[in-house]
């Protein structure tokens, strides 16, 4: 290292300064992260055992109980939705950055941002018309649906951008070995823009996950097991809001604790879901 | 063994500008014949329309007649894609893909036409990689390392391994050492002498000591047209063509 040069007071006091603004901005963006997981620890954290994690709901009155049925309930729901978002929105953004050099292509990247920007409750009563009125009663797969549709817009617009991110030079090599271009699009464009079509997949089930709104009159909840895509589930943030609306000291407990584990839940299976694709990967890559 | 390349009347456009005109030229099998003219000459236009790759850029058309071998590159219910099997490109700068090992890179045009033989496909790689002058340098990471982790030199090599995998009968090179240091040039320079026993090899350069180097055959465009094409002495010692003379004695471009 070279001696460190003179600099002038005014050009130190801006370096500080900057550095500081930006040391401060960095704290202030966790700051509501961790004090919220710090909260939901310290409010949720006691109600947390053995029993919450493995049983049903008691009914009022009954100490005990748990929201077992409604974590698997949660991922029931979530993975009908991935089902449903998952393709759709990777399709979509392969159609926009492979396909799409035209008017058309404007008016689904249009349709995709608009859809990224409506209220949850109205992707709701959209399902809820779809599927609820059609079928004559609540279902996992009705709100499975909500959750998907919302997922689309942002897995969409993240596939279209890493896509286009795909240097042409690498498209270019594989025309040249006379791979056809759908071929080409899947297992080498969509490839090497893998990591992060994989956040953008992450992002959307993260948001999701947590929503409530769009599951009030779709999954609607249930008390009890079920596993039926055709019949009422319980879901986590939906059995986190009837507790928390709740009169009940007991519930409202549950209620913190339904919300730490939403979270962890969360952060673990994106972590999970980062593991094991990267493990297909290798160094040198990203 | 290489095949012939016929070319009548090539025409190629990039949207209004007339890029290449009225192309005639009769490349000899398993020889190598260097491309060589000022920048914007047209050269690479003229290789990329040896195999259809020039048709991959928007507003780009082209007309004539191209037949290599019997393969009748521009003929009614030919495919694209069967011509670019036929005619391996490698490019100016080195393409690998970059989230494949180096394996998968030299599988890659097998495997994506759906070649399922793995043993097969061991052999062809090493095959490849051998011929590529780049086995001995890798054998023992092929499925450890990135494609994109070697050496710039390497890359290239590597990108002429996996055109050379899915076994063409020609070879078109645009540029292949421009972005190289001499000693991977050379490396280069060795392979293509190497490389024309078995391929009819094209080769864009801008170079005129590498064209006189390797190539049998050497062509010289200006503006969008053949102004000679000949042996490649004859073209570097006593050229028919004023314009040819200028250039490769250093006069302009």
């Amino acid at each position: 290292m070279a001696q460190k040069p003179h600099l002038s007071i005014y050009r130190r006091l801006t370096n500080q300064l900057a550095s500081v603004a930006a040391a401060a901005s960095a704290v202030l963006v966790l700051v509501p992260l961790m004090a919220i997981f710090g909260y939901l620890l310290y409010k949720g954290f006691g109600s947390i055992n053995l029993a919450f994690l493995t049983h049903t709901p008691k009914p009022v009155g009954e100490p005990g109980g748990g929201m077992a049925n409604a974590i698997v309930g949660s991922g029931f729901i979530l993975f009908i939705a991935s089902l449903l978002g998952v393709p759709l929105g990777i399709g979509a953004g392969i159609y926009m950055s492979e396909y799409g050099k035209n008017r058309y292509s404007t008016y689904v990247r249009f349709t995709a941002d608009v859809l990224n920007g409506v209220p949850s409750i109205v992707i709701g009563i959209a399902a809820y018309s779809l599927v609820v009125l059609k079928q004559g009663h609540f279902s996992a797969l009705a709100g499975g649906v909500a959750l998907g549709i919302m997922m689309i817009p942002t897995i969409a617009r993240t596939t279209e951008e890493m896509l286009l991110m795909v240097p042409y030079a690498v498209r270019e090599a594989a025309l040249g070995l006379g791979i056809p271009q759908w071929r080409s699009t899947l297992s080498i464009a969509l490839r090497t823009a893998r990591s992060g079509v994989i956040t953008g997949v992450m992002l959307a089930f993260a948001r999701v996950a947590g929503e409530t709104a769009p599951l009030i009159f779709t999954a609607f909840g249930n008390q009890f097991w079920n596993l039926n895509p055709n019949q009422p589930t319980a879901a986590l943030p939906l059995q986190v809001y009837v507790y928390a609306i709740s009169p009940f000291d007991e519930w409202h407990r549950q209620a913190w604790a339904g919300a730490l584990i939403l979270i962890v839940l969360i952060v673990i299976a994106v972590s999970v879901v980062r593991f094991a694709t990267r493990r297909g990967s290798f160094a040198g890559s990203h | 063994m290489g095949v012939a390349i016929e070319v009548q009347n090539l025409n190629a456009w990039f949207g209004k500008f007339h890029a290449l005109q009225d192309i005639q030229m009769t490349v000899e099998p398993s020889k190598a014949t260097a491309i060589i003219g000022p920048s914007g000459c047209g050269k690479s236009t003229y290789v990329r329309c040896l195999n259809r790759m020039h048709e991959t850029i928007p507003d780009a058309r082209v007309k004539g007649d191209v037949k290599v071998g019997d393969l009748e590159v521009y003929g009614n219910g030919t495919a694209a894609v069967d011509v670019r099997r036929r005619i391996g490109m490698v490019f100016q700068k080195p393409n690998p893909f970059p989230t494949m090992t180096i394996f998968d890179n030299v599988a890659a045009g097998l495997k994506l036409n759906g070649f399922r033989n793995r043993v097969e496909l061991e052999e062809v790689v090493e095959r490849s990689l051998r011929l590529a002058a780049l086995w001995e340098e890798v054998k023992d990471v092929l499925r450890k390392k990135s494609g994109a982790s070697l050496s710039g030199g390497q890359q290239q090599r590597l990108c002429i391994a996996r055109a050379l995998a899915v076994e063409p009968e020609v070879l078109l090179m645009d540029e292949p050492a421009s972005a190289l240091d001499p000693i991977s040039t050379g490396k280069i320079e060795e392979l293509i002498f190497q490389l024309k026993e078995h391929y009819t090899v094209v080769i864009v350069t801008h170079n005129m000591q590498q064209a006189a180097r390797v190539a049998d055959f050497t062509g010289f465009f200006l503006m969008g047209k053949l102004i000679e094409f000949d042996k490649t002495e004859k073209i570097f010692t006593n050229p028919s063509d004023k314009r040819t003379e200028d250039y490769v004695t250093g006069r302009f471009g």
